[in-house]
């Protein structure tokens, strides 16, 4: 064997290898809370201190770390640790899904755009002198120029628009480019003609400005989709799925997609379960709220099945895989997922709307100007002419940039808000929604528990000091009641997986459990322990899931909007109402499953925004006509929601909501600026009055018109 | 009007070397960041230093 033909280190060119090595050590690291200079200087100064990091760079627009380290070990964790340390939140994204490759296409845009930038403002140059007044040789000379520019920049900048313009007309559809097209290359084709014949009249400068202006409303609604896209790689990129794997004795972790039927996973307290499976070994409680919306933990001991996604609440646990893939929980609500996604009625965009209005109204109007001019006066020229003219003046610029434009300012400040939009036509959807659904554990409420009522004086006190040996989330609730004095000690703790725990404080012997392991029953409705102390009944202490702080104001908020507010639930009747009646919610359904989730979304009426985080509501967040998640929900829900409220604030919705009917409403005006402009322009050109000068300034004016009214939304707040 | 000969050259050469520069700017990724690059200016400090 030769060395060439060594695949190894033959046939992979030297900087391909380094650059593999690159990609190998590098950290992408999403900081959500980083927004100004002072956090750029922090985050990168307190890394480079990190042992192992070689370049640190922040990008605030991404609101991202990029980490090139040298490949130890530790590095990854210590530089968590600062990140967490200089107090930002931070969460590793996984690097295989996060698009490394510089936009390709972005740049390929701005490329055509300053290209076509350059080239409009020189023949607009040169064309002002010919509106001066040059005349003659002078003038033939300043169109020769200007076609010598134009046309080679028009080959290469309106391309994009050619290619979408001809598949479209393949296939025997008109779109926006059809028209965009004919006007570009009727406009350069006509300027040529002209010029060769040494006519007065060439266009080339309105065929420029066109693809300048065109490209520019091109540009953004690609930023706008690129920066949708990337929110949605990002949100997947999130977690980074790992499993305790169990050989020989030893635990390692692994990617999930490594494990294989039958292996065994380790689940430690706290743990999110990684895999469908059986329990082996280990008795613990399961809090089951992401996949059921039940807030009452579920005890688990040997040869009991869980789920992905629930977490392990007590003891650690030994797990044996019995799905992959296919045929888990997850699989299964994917599936549901797909049928909500199919039965979804298609909302066509305002954009579109237009467009499908728009185009053959443009090609008919040219028509008909080519047809009576040329019957008219019989003279071709001109009727080809006064159709180009029309052709131009009608082109849709500031069509092209009224919807773009809006949407990059509405995205823009839904950034800055916090909330991330997947999808640019969820925000006309959100305008017309009439019911707001909302799923309540995890959605409207935190997942922490809150004592509700428990005993007091020395039975409390006696109770919480025992608690306060365990980090059961329920015996932190129970131990955070007293204050920090008033523990006594414990001694001889035992515990006792899945049942509770017991000990003797000053002398008593107090227990703490569920009602089982005393042998009572459970009171209905509510997530509780019991405690005995000494040789009286036990007593209970019932808990509640603590509301987050911005709900009740949230629901006010919509409920001031005229709006129908719902809570559903996978947990029971009894604590959905509960919470129901504390929000102010008349409509609170509990119990509910997946599917039955999704038939009640759809059978409010088209017009249902759905909120929710769990696995439970997935299948209900994709078949709603919008749906928004927090971004503590599971990946599975902010990949089937329109938004994704990053910053831990449900008032948002009402704020998205706000903003989608002011973008609307810019959308609508801009539409109003074209069309009134052209109401005024194309009589003109139709009677064979327009110049290129006149052509010029209509196009520029109403272009910047648009835009600037589209910026207007970025202001205030 | 001889002086069209030597103006449009100029002009067009001109308006090439901000292509250029524009060109320059986008290869080299000054694109990717424009709201870090707003704040970055704020940074007084040197121990920044640039890739």
């Amino acid at each position: 064997m030769t060395v060439a033909t060594c695949s190894a280190c033959g046939a992979v060119p030297h900087d391909k290898i380094e650059q593999m090595i690159e990609a190998e050590h590098r950290l992408d690291i999403s900081v959500p809370s980083v927004h100004c200079a002072g956090c750029i200087g922090s985050i990168e100064r307190g890394l480079m201190k990190v042992s192992g990091v070689r370049a640190v760079r922040v990008n605030l627009s991404l609101k991202r770390v990029r980490i090139d380290h040298d490949g130890s070990s530790k590095v990854e964790e210590n530089v968590l640790d600062q990140l967490t340390n200089l107090g930002f939140e931070a969460h590793l994204l996984d690097g295989k899904l996060l698009n490394n490759k510089p936009d390709e296409q972005s740049r390929n845009l701005l490329m055509r755009l300053g290209i076509a930038g350059f080239a409009a403002m020189n023949v607009m140059l040169l064309s002002v002198s010919v509106w001066a007044g040059a005349e003659g040789i002078t003038r033939d000379l300043l169109h020769w120029v200007s076609a010598a520019i134009a046309l080679p920049t028009v080959a290469y900048t309106a391309q994009p628009f050619f290619k979408n313009g001809w598949s479209a007309l393949r296939v025997g559809r008109l779109n926006m480019d059809v028209p965009i097209s004919l006007a570009i290359l009727m406009a350069a084709g006509l300027s040529l003609y002209e010029t060769a014949h040494g006519g007065e009249h060439a266009y080339f400068d309105a065929a420029l400005s066109l693809t300048f202006f065109l490209l520019a409303g091109r540009y953004l609604d690609y930023q706008t989709r690129a920066k949708a896209r990337s929110a949605a790689v990002e949100l997947t990129a999130l977690e980074v799925p790992r499993a305790q794997r169990m050989r020989n004795g030893m635990v390692e972790t692994v990617a999930i997609e490594t494990l294989q039927i039958g292996d065994r996973v380790l689940v430690r307290r706290g743990a999110r379960v990684p895999v469908d499976g059986k329990v082996v070994n280990g008795t613990s409680e399961i809090d089951m709220s992401l996949l059921t919306g039940e807030t009452m933990p579920q005890l688990v001991a040997e040869n009991d099945v869980v789920y992905s996604g629930t977490l392990n609440l007590g003891a650690p646990i030994e797990v044996d895989v019995t799905h992959i893939g296919q045929g888990t929980k997850l699989s299964e609500i994917a599936a549901l997922v797909a049928t909500a996604e199919a039965t979804k009625t298609k909302y066509t965009s305002l954009a579109d709307q237009a467009a499908q209005i728009y185009a053959p109204l443009v090609h008919l109007l040219a028509f008909g100007a080519f047809i009576f001019w040329q019957f008219y006066s019989g003279d071709t020229r001109l009727a080809i002419g006064i159709a180009t003219a029309v052709l131009i003046i009608t082109c849709p610029c500031a069509l092209g940039l009224a919807v773009p434009a809006v949407m990059t300012a509405a995205s823009g400040r839904l950034y800055r808000l916090g909330v991330l939009i997947r999808n640019g036509a969820a925000l006309e959807r959100l305008v017309d929604v009439d019911t707001v659904v909302f799923d309540k554990t995890g959605t409207l409420t935190t997942g922490i528990m809150t004592v509700v009522q428990a005993p007091k004086g020395e039975d409390l006190r006696l109770a919480a000091s025992l608690a306060k040996y365990s980090d059961h989330p329920l015996s932190v609730a129970v131990a955070s009641l007293i204050d920090q004095g008033a523990f006594q000690q414990a001694k001889d703790m035992i515990e006792h997986p899945g049942q509770g725990i017991e000990a003797t404080v000053k002398g008593i012997h107090v227990r703490l459990g569920r009602a089982e392991w005393f042998g009572v029953k459970p009171v209905a409705g509510y997530v509780q322990t019991w405690a005995q102390i000494g040789d009286q009944p036990a007593s209970v202490y019932l808990f509640e899931d603590t509301l987050k702080n911005s709900a009740k104001q949230a629901v006010l908020q919509l409920k001031k909007r005229g709006l129908k507010v719902v809570l559903l639930s996978g947990d029971t009747q009894l604590a959905t109402e509960r919470l129901g009646a504390q929000l102010g919610i008349d409509h609170a359904i509990g119990a509910v499953l997946p599917d039955e989730k999704l038939a009640l979304v759809q059978s409010y009426g088209g017009r249902v925004l759905m909120v929710g985080d769990g696995l439970n509501d997935t299948a209900a967040l994709a078949g709603a006509h919008v749906s928004m998640s927090p971004a503590s929900a599971i990946d599975a829900a902010r990949a089937a929601s329109d938004f994704v409220l990053v910053k831990d604030d449900l008032t948002l919705i009402n704020s998205c909501i706000a903003l989608s009917k002011s973008a609307k409403g810019r959308m609508l005006e801009n539409f109003g600026i074209a069309a009134g402009y052209n109401v005024i322009a194309v009589p003109i050109a139709l009677a064979g009055f327009a110049t290129p000068l006149l052509a010029a300034l209509a196009m520029s004016a109403s272009s910047i018109c648009v835009s600037l009214n589209a910026l207007w939304l970025t202001r205030g707040k | 009007m001889s002086v069209l000969l030597y103006l449009i050259p100029i002009s067009l050469t001109l308006g090439g070397i901000g292509l250029v520069a524009f060109f320059w700017a986008i290869r080299s990724k000054q694109f990717e960041d424009p709201e870090g690059n707003a704040a970055r200016i704020l940074l007084d400090d040197d121990v920044l230093e640039d890739r």
